[in-house]
């Protein structure tokens, strides 16, 4: 077991070198020169020049590239350069209110899902569930974008049940007060594909011969469908949960973008905005490696889950 | 083959190229054969297609290339509820009531049910404005504005182009579905914001799908130091969450453009698609017709293009389709957030960026025409392409939602 993992983490050291140059190919070459940006319209030569030798890139490609390499290891981006705030500053600090969201958004969503998913592959075929089915589908062609504008429309600006927007100090006004309304739209845009795909997950187990032995010795169906086949189903659910969770951290940047949350994806868009480099490159370098360690994570659990797998 | 052949005409039997042989139909035939008979399946193709029509008619300039002209007055209610509405306040809690489920028709089927229940709103709670009087104003009413309209657009058509915005006094009071926040007719914006989205998505889905492919089958075939190098680009690019690089290669493109997002989102997106033909070139690689293609002697390029890819296109195909469902909606995304699209071009993210602001003021029509468009296409497709792949590969077939 613990070989398995000192070799995983050999294996992923690539992978990592891969992104890093990646994202220092994107920023450093693709983009052109990074001072023209951060000089902005009007500057004379001598401010680009001066800019240049701060930023570093008037150096030959491999020095820049130890430079960043060094930033990435220190966790030291240097600050902003729109704000002037530290980027290790603004990492930390958006990182709570991302998770005040995301945290319940994801429980929920899963609890919800797999609940739903048990009862509708239980009457598979039937009206309900062949309705729910295509529920989900004209649910998820709807753009997130609209969902967010109906509902904050709706449910804050016209019914005036939550706040429209706005972010407090306390951690329980923030979950109570600020974070429903995201939560709650997150959890309608979020369950139709869950929901989907867990149905086949359990549709993938619910005909295995161990379901006909259950039954056959007598075990009650709420008992066949919540033990023996949730307990298989949640293989593949695990691993698909595990595996879009960095994902998620950015994929409610719609969400923190309307409801002025100030977690990581609003930042990334402010950042994108303001062509605030440092804060792009510190946040896609790190979300990656979140990527890679969860990869690895989701690995482990499902061992845990499953005895039978083998990992080698 | 009927069993007493032989006895009835010997001869056959001993020139067997006489023997009236039938060609088994061969894997599109099969495939177009179970497709027709997959009710849904065939009408969400018949949406897409019109769909498609629609976006060459107004990609040729047949349809809608007279989008940006000003037509109307400033937000211009739709026909169906009438000039009226002032503030908008009784039209506004229709919106999103009418959201959900599209209907299959696109233009004739959805007017029809927010009329009703406009009608009924303005019947119960609307203590009669003026639009609800017949004739109060001349062009207040939906009936009598509409063979004038048609007159009065092909003079103006007739009379200037070069003007942008009508004279005050021709602007229209009310327009088809409405007008925008300059008077601009969102009937033919959605039309044009159709065209952008769709031809935006299919493109980038072909760059993802060609890239994908290549690479797949480069790493399939190949094997090796090639498949470990494709390898390692693949968990490069799959290691970055897919919109957070999507956004960095934004901010690092500056300049915006059709051809920028389509390169962003077809140079990002293309890791799917190359794990799935990977593992079919791994899979048909060592299959005897290729041994035989070899023994004959084709080459590498050959064997993999000729006579492996043939075998492997239906899975290229549905991973296109699917791809582009998925290209659309993140253009939507990208182009409501400013990153995507021009300024000067309309696409159904600009038109929802434009529509947040409407709706507060209760002018709902242009996120409604934007959200049905692309709701029943997006529906459409995504319809078919479960039913393409059930058609493709009828293993599969009941295991939909992968």
């Amino acid at each position: 077991m613990s070989g398995y993992i000192a070799r995983r983490i050999w294996q992923m050291i690539p992978t990592m070198i891969g992104v890093v140059l990646l994202v220092f190919l994107l920023f450093n070459t693709v983009g052109g020169d990074p001072a023209y940006v951060l000089a902005g319209k009007i500057s004379n030569q001598e401010q680009i020049d001066n800019i240049r030798r701060q930023l570093g890139v008037d150096q030959p490609y491999y020095v820049q590239l130890w430079i960043f390499v060094k930033q990435i290891l220190t966790a030291d981006f240097g600050a902003s350069w729109s704000t002037n705030e530290k980027v290790s500053q603004i990492l930390t600090s958006r990182l709570g209110p991302s998770l005040t969201v995301l945290v319940p958004l994801t429980i929920l969503d899963t609890l919800i899902s797999i609940g739903l998913a048990l009862a509708v592959a239980y009457v598979r075929g039937s009206l309900t569930d062949r309705m729910v089915m295509v529920v989900c589908t004209v649910g998820l062609s709807i753009s997130i974008l609209v969902y967010i504008i109906v509902f904050q429309y709706f449910f804050a600006y016209k019914l005036g049940w939550f706040p429209v927007q706005g972010w407090g100090d306390s951690f329980t006004e923030n979950l109570f007060r600020y974070s429903t309304l995201p939560i709650l739209i997150g959890l309608v845009v979020s369950i139709a594909p869950s929901l989907r795909l867990y149905r086949t997950f359990v549709l993938d187990e619910i005909n295995q011969d161990y379901v006909r032995t259950a039954r056959a010795k007598g075990v009650s169906e709420n008992r066949i469908m919540w033990i023996h086949v949730l307990r298989n189903a949640s293989i593949p659910i695990i691993t698909n949960l595990m595996a879009a969770l960095p994902g998620l951290l950015l994929g409610s940047f719609l969400i923190e973008r309307f409801f002025s949350i100030p977690g990581i994806g609003r930042e990334v868009i402010l950042a994108v905005e303001r062509s605030d480099f440092p804060v792009i490159k510190a946040i896609t370098v790190y979300v990656a490696f979140a990527t890679i360690a969860t990869n690895l994570l989701a690995d482990l659990t499902y061992k845990a889950v499953d005895p039978r797998v083998q990992l080698k | 083959m009927p069993h007493d052949l032989p006895l009835k005409s010997p001869a056959q039997t001993l020139s067997p190229r006489e023997i009236p042989h039938t060609v088994s139909p061969g894997l599109w035939t099969l495939a177009w054969r179970r497709l027709k008979s997959d009710y849904v399946g065939m009408v969400s193709l018949a949406i897409v297609g019109v769909f498609l029509v629609m976006m060459l008619l107004s990609a040729t300039g047949l349809i809608a290339h007279d989008w940006s002209r000003e037509v109307g007055t400033n937000y211009a209610p739709p026909s169906f509820i009438g000039a009226d509405v002032e503030g908008g306040t009784p039209a506004a809690p229709a919106a999103p009531a009418e959201a959900p489920p599209p209907a299959s028709e696109y233009r004739s089927q959805i007017v029809d049910p927010i009329g009703d229940v406009i009608a009924e709103l303005k019947g119960e709670k609307v203590p009669a404005p003026a639009s609800a009087v017949p004739g109060a104003a001349p062009g207040a009413e939906e009936k009598s504005v509409d063979p004038l309209a048609d007159v009065m657009a092909d003079i103006k058509a007739g009379k200037g182009v070069t003007a942008n915005a009508a004279p005050a006094e021709e602007r229209r009071a009310t327009l088809p579905f409405g007008g925008d926040k300059w008077g601009r007719d969102v009937l033919k914006k959605t039309i044009k914001g159709s065209e952008t989205s769709i031809f935006v998505g299919i493109m980038s889905a072909f760059v993802a799908t060609f890239l994908g492919t290549v690479f797949g089958a480069l790493a399939g075939y190949y094997g090796k130091w090639v498949d470990d190098f494709f390898n390692w680009f693949y968990s490069v690019f799959s290691s970055i969450p897919y919109l957070l690089l999507v956004l960095a290669v934004a901010a690092v493109l500056q300049q915006k453009g059709m051809l920028t997002i389509i390169l962003i989102l077809g140079l990002t997106g293309w890791t799917g698609v190359f794990r799935l033909i990977r593992a079919e070139y791994l899979k048909h690689k060592a299959r005897e017709y290729v041994q035989a293609a070899d023994a004959i002697g084709a080459s590498n390029v050959r064997r993999m293009f000729v006579h492996i890819f043939p075998n492997i296109s239906h899975v290229v195909l549905v991973q296109l389709s699917i791809l582009t469902v998925g290209f659309i909606k993140a253009e939507v995304i990208l182009s409501f957030l400013g990153f995507g699209v021009p300024v000067d071009v309309v696409s159904w993210g600009s038109m929802l960026n434009e529509a947040q602001n409407e709706l507060i003021l209760g002018k709902w029509w242009q996120l409604v025409a934007a959200t049905i468009a692309m709701a029943t296409l997006v529906t459409a497709f995504s319809l078919f392409t479960d039913a393409l792949r059930d058609a493709l590969d009828p293993k599969l077939k009941g295991r939909r939602g992968h």
